[in-house]
């Protein structure tokens, strides 16, 4: 694809395209290239004896793929499931992994100098996995590195040993 | 013409592993009797060494010369075979195999064992001076240089090889003076463009062996004269100049494109990949009938499709028409799968195949004489199985001879015959593979495996069962041998069998008699991909249990069911308390059935014993294709995977074993 058909990509080397998303109050956004699609909430299967953000596994044409809630993983909104619950199906190195949230906002372009750095919070808040905060059309956007929160220890996603 | 053999390597990297378990096996069952046995292993070693030399692995063709021609000798009834060429040959098919192995992976090659197994060779062939003549050309018996004559026929370069090549190949073997003899050169006007009518004598000037020279004319040999004489003996230099010999030598490679050298390096490269892959060999009669059955599908489908695009009105004969199709669908389908399944299978020969070689290797170095009878070599197997199988079996033998079977001093005294019994057994139980390894040894020593146990601090008692006696030795780190030796004894071993077997959905058992051998018996699923399966409901969850589990179900009765200190439960079955776990207790799950009496008990064999499962109710039985939660997610404890459902769901396939393993920690 030329640079000249597409105005998003044509923006410089150091921009990058977030999709963003709400959990509560509060807009995050993640790398697109991470996504590979957003579908609907369907009946999973439980996985006895797991974390409570953990709904479980679906089938996704043929491939099981483990769901998590990040309103409860983060406290934030209400864990409630209807029609119109998303699921952004992400790409996690070779793993899929499927994410809870309350809806998909939009796709913005944010450049390198937009972002900001997260301020620390200390024990209070963890912001390893906060690759900064970035400010358009004056609403607050966290930047979340999506591979370091998925792959960290206490999302269990992942055997440890194996990783 | 291009001719890439990369392609081919693999297969001749395969054919050769095949052909050195056929030397390995007839190296093993040698009887002077019977002329073909050396025949036999002849040719698998004429074969090796002729692909190796094709495909440039130029140390393994080498190598493998000298046992094919010590092989050759035997064969002409000019040696006898004994024990010490015996083993001085398995030692060579070891080298063999490492020297492929070593060559086409790349990784660590035992060069010492190479280099004193072709010592040994050598000075066996050195013994007879007669028997080595007839190669001697070919050994490492070498002139100062050779005078090549070679005068190819005209049409030598249509076939695509170039003379030129073949010069410049002989060339890199030594300083070569070329002169060309041109008498058969016609006159212009008769001349052919294409052909050849050049002579060439070549004095080639380097002390290499005569087979590498005709090497390098080895792919037009049947397009050309050739005189190879020697120029003058050289013959006290031939250790010196073997190991000087180039060893890029090479097949010369008839193709005129320069391609085998880079051709080598690919396939090396390729070759390192396969023990990932691998490849199965399939008789052509098995893909035949698969080929007919797709086609009788592909024929199935577009009756249906027809059936379903037919604008007209959709009557009640329409209908038979469409379950007779279906029907027919359904049987396709799992002919269809049972072929495809049926490609997997091997049979466990490839398995049982090494153990002659592990028993007779052991037991001489344990100095005890112990004969190995094989039953079922014909029983077939996942290969993925098969390859899971292999290391488990191979400890149990190894244990089987090291501690099982007694030194042949006690085995007098015992009464018993002087040589040790080792059994293989491989055979179909109701949907399970079963493999027994049994001894006719020591057997288990309860009191001292009591003793043991308490002494590490396992929780134990006198009144335990033999079974739950016989299960510590799956304890890691348990070993009651008194002196640890090379081979086993350390305690690392049984617990890894278990796991290993248990990984793959099966099971161990044990039965033993103290003085008359133990018997370990393996019972494994037919398959790895697919698993018989009952589906159960629990609440409003549906776990999958695996078949090879399943004992019985019953729907208890208040008064078989009682409780333990008002916690554990046990089912009163037949005179037998068996422990009662209720799966929605364990899945934090709200059960429809409150009470046990309202649900069914579904009555399990582990590992350690027959359990009780409590569900809400049976569902029913079907074959689920295993998928793997690991992909995603991770190791779940007491779920061994994965499979969807006819409606899109997932459900859990549970592990019995793990299951109740977990609830005694809790």
């Amino acid at each position: 694809m030329s640079q000249d058909l597409n105005p998003n990509i044509a923006a410089t080397d150091d921009a990058r395209e977030l999709l963003t998303f709400r959990l509560g109050q509060e807009e995050y956004g993640l790398n697109i290239l991470n996504v590979q699609e957003i579908r609907g909430y369907d009946a999973v299967t439980k996985i006895a004896n797991s974390p409570a953000f953990l709904k479980g596994v679906i089938n996704m044409r043929g491939v099981i793929v483990p769901i998590i809630d990040m309103r409860i993983r983060f406290n934030l909104g209400e864990a409630t499931y209807n029609e119109f619950t998303v699921v952004i199906i992400l790409n996690i190195g070779s793993r899929v992994i499927g994410m809870v949230v309350d809806a998909v906002s939009d796709v913005t372009s944010l450049k390198a100098e937009q972002v900001r750095p997260a301020p620390d919070f200390g024990a209070v808040l963890d912001t390893a996995y906060i690759d900064g905060l970035a400010n358009v059309d004056e609403r607050m956007i966290i930047v979340i590195d999506i591979e370091k929160l998925m792959t960290a220890e206490d999302m269990g996603l992942i055997d440890q040993a194996a990783a | 013409m291009s001719l890439d053999v990369s392609q081919f390597v693999g297969v001749f990297l395969e054919e050769s592993f095949e052909g050195l378990d056929i030397m390995e096996a007839g190296l093993i069952d040698f009887r002077e009797d019977d002329p073909e046995a050396v025949n036999v292993i002849f040719r698998a070693a004429h074969s090796i060494k002729g692909g190796a030399g094709t495909f440039g692995f130029r140390e393994v063709s080498d190598f493998t010369h000298g046992a094919e021609t010590l092989l050759d000798q035997i064969r002409q009834g000019e040696r006898r075979m004994n024990t010490e060429t015996g083993d001085t040959l398995l030692a060579a098919v070891d080298c063999i195999r490492e020297l492929l192995r070593a060559s086409s992976e790349g990784g660590d090659l035992d060069t010492e064992k190479v280099v004193s197994t072709r010592t040994a060779i050598e000075q066996m062939l050195g013994k007879t001076p007669d028997g080595a003549s007839a190669e001697a050309a070919a050994t490492p018996v070498v002139n100062a240089g050779w005078q090549i004559s070679f005068k190819p026929r005209p049409e030598l370069m249509k076939t695509g090889n170039d003379p030129l090549r073949l010069l410049a190949e002989l060339q890199r073997l030594g300083p070569a003076k070329a002169s060309v003899d041109a008498s058969r050169l016609p006159a212009l006007g008769e001349m052919d463009p294409e052909a050849c009518y050049l002579d060439w004598n070549v004095e080639l000037s380097a002390p290499v062996a005569e087979a590498e020279v005709r090497g390098v004319f080895e792919w037009v040999e049947d397009e050309c004269e050739l005189s190879v004489t020697p120029l003058a003996p050289a013959a006290d230099e031939a250790k010196k100049s073997a190991a000087a010999t180039p060893p890029a030598g090479g097949p010369a490679g008839g193709n005129g494109d320069g391609k085998p050298p880079a051709a080598k390096n690919g396939a090396t490269g390729e070759s390192g990949k396969r023990p990932d892959g691998g490849s199965i060999r399939v008789a052509v009669e098995k893909v035949d009938s698969l080929v007919n059955l797709v086609g009788e599908l592909v024929i199935t489908q577009s009756m249906l499709t027809q059936m379903g695009n037919d604008p007209g009105d959709f009557d009640l004969l329409r209908l038979e028409q469409l379950r007779e199709g279906l029907g027919q669908l359904e049987r396709q389908t799992r002919e269809l799968q049972e072929g495809v399944m049926g490609i997997r299978m091997l049979p466990i020969s490839f398995i049982f195949s090494r153990f002659p070689r592990v028993v007779r290797d052991m037991a001489g170095a344990l100095g005890k004489s112990v004969d190995l009878r094989m039953e079922g070599e014909d029983t077939e197997l996942d290969k993925g199985l098969i390859e899971k199988l292999a290391d488990p079996l191979t400890h149990l033998v190894r244990n089987a001879i090291d501690h099982g079977v007694e030194s042949t001093e006690q085995r007098i005294a015992a009464g018993k015959p002087p040589a040790g019994q080792i059994s293989l057994k491989a055979y179909h139980q109701g949907g399970n593979i079963v493999v027994e390894v049994a001894d006719d040894g020591a057997g288990l020593d309860r009191a001292k495996l009591l003793a043991k146990a308490e002494s590490q601090g396992m929780a134990v008692s006198d009144t335990m069962s033999d079974r739950e006696v016989w299960s510590l030795i799956f304890a890691a780190g348990f070993s009651t041998a008194t002196k640890v030796t090379d081979i086993s004894g350390r305690g690392v071993g049984m617990d890894v069998v278990r796991r290993n077997i248990e990984a793959v959905n099966g099971r161990v058992e044990i039965e033993s008699s103290y003085g008359e051998g133990t018997r370990i018996i393996l019972r494994l699923p037919l398959t790895l991909a697919i698993l018989d399966g009952m589906s159960v409901r629990v609440g409003d969850e549906t776990y999958i249990l695996p078949m090879t589990a399943i004992l019985e179900s019953i729907q208890p009765k208040t008064e078989q069911l009682s409780s333990i200190a008002g916690k554990g439960r046990v089912v009163h079955l037949r005179g037998d308390y068996l422990p009662l776990m209720a799966l929605h207790e364990a899945f934090n799950i709200d059960a429809r059935a409150q009470r046990a009496e309202d649900g069914i008990v579904i009555v399990v064999a582990t590992s350690d014993g027959r359990a009780a499962l409590l569900v809400d109710e049976l569902v029913a039985q079907h074959q689920v294709v295993i998928k793997s939660l690991e992909t995603n997610y991770r190791k779940v404890p007491g779920v061994s995977g994965a499979t969807i459902m006819g409606d899109g769901k997932v459900a859990l396939i549970l592990d019995v074993d793990m299951l109740l393993r977990l609830r005694r920690m809790h």
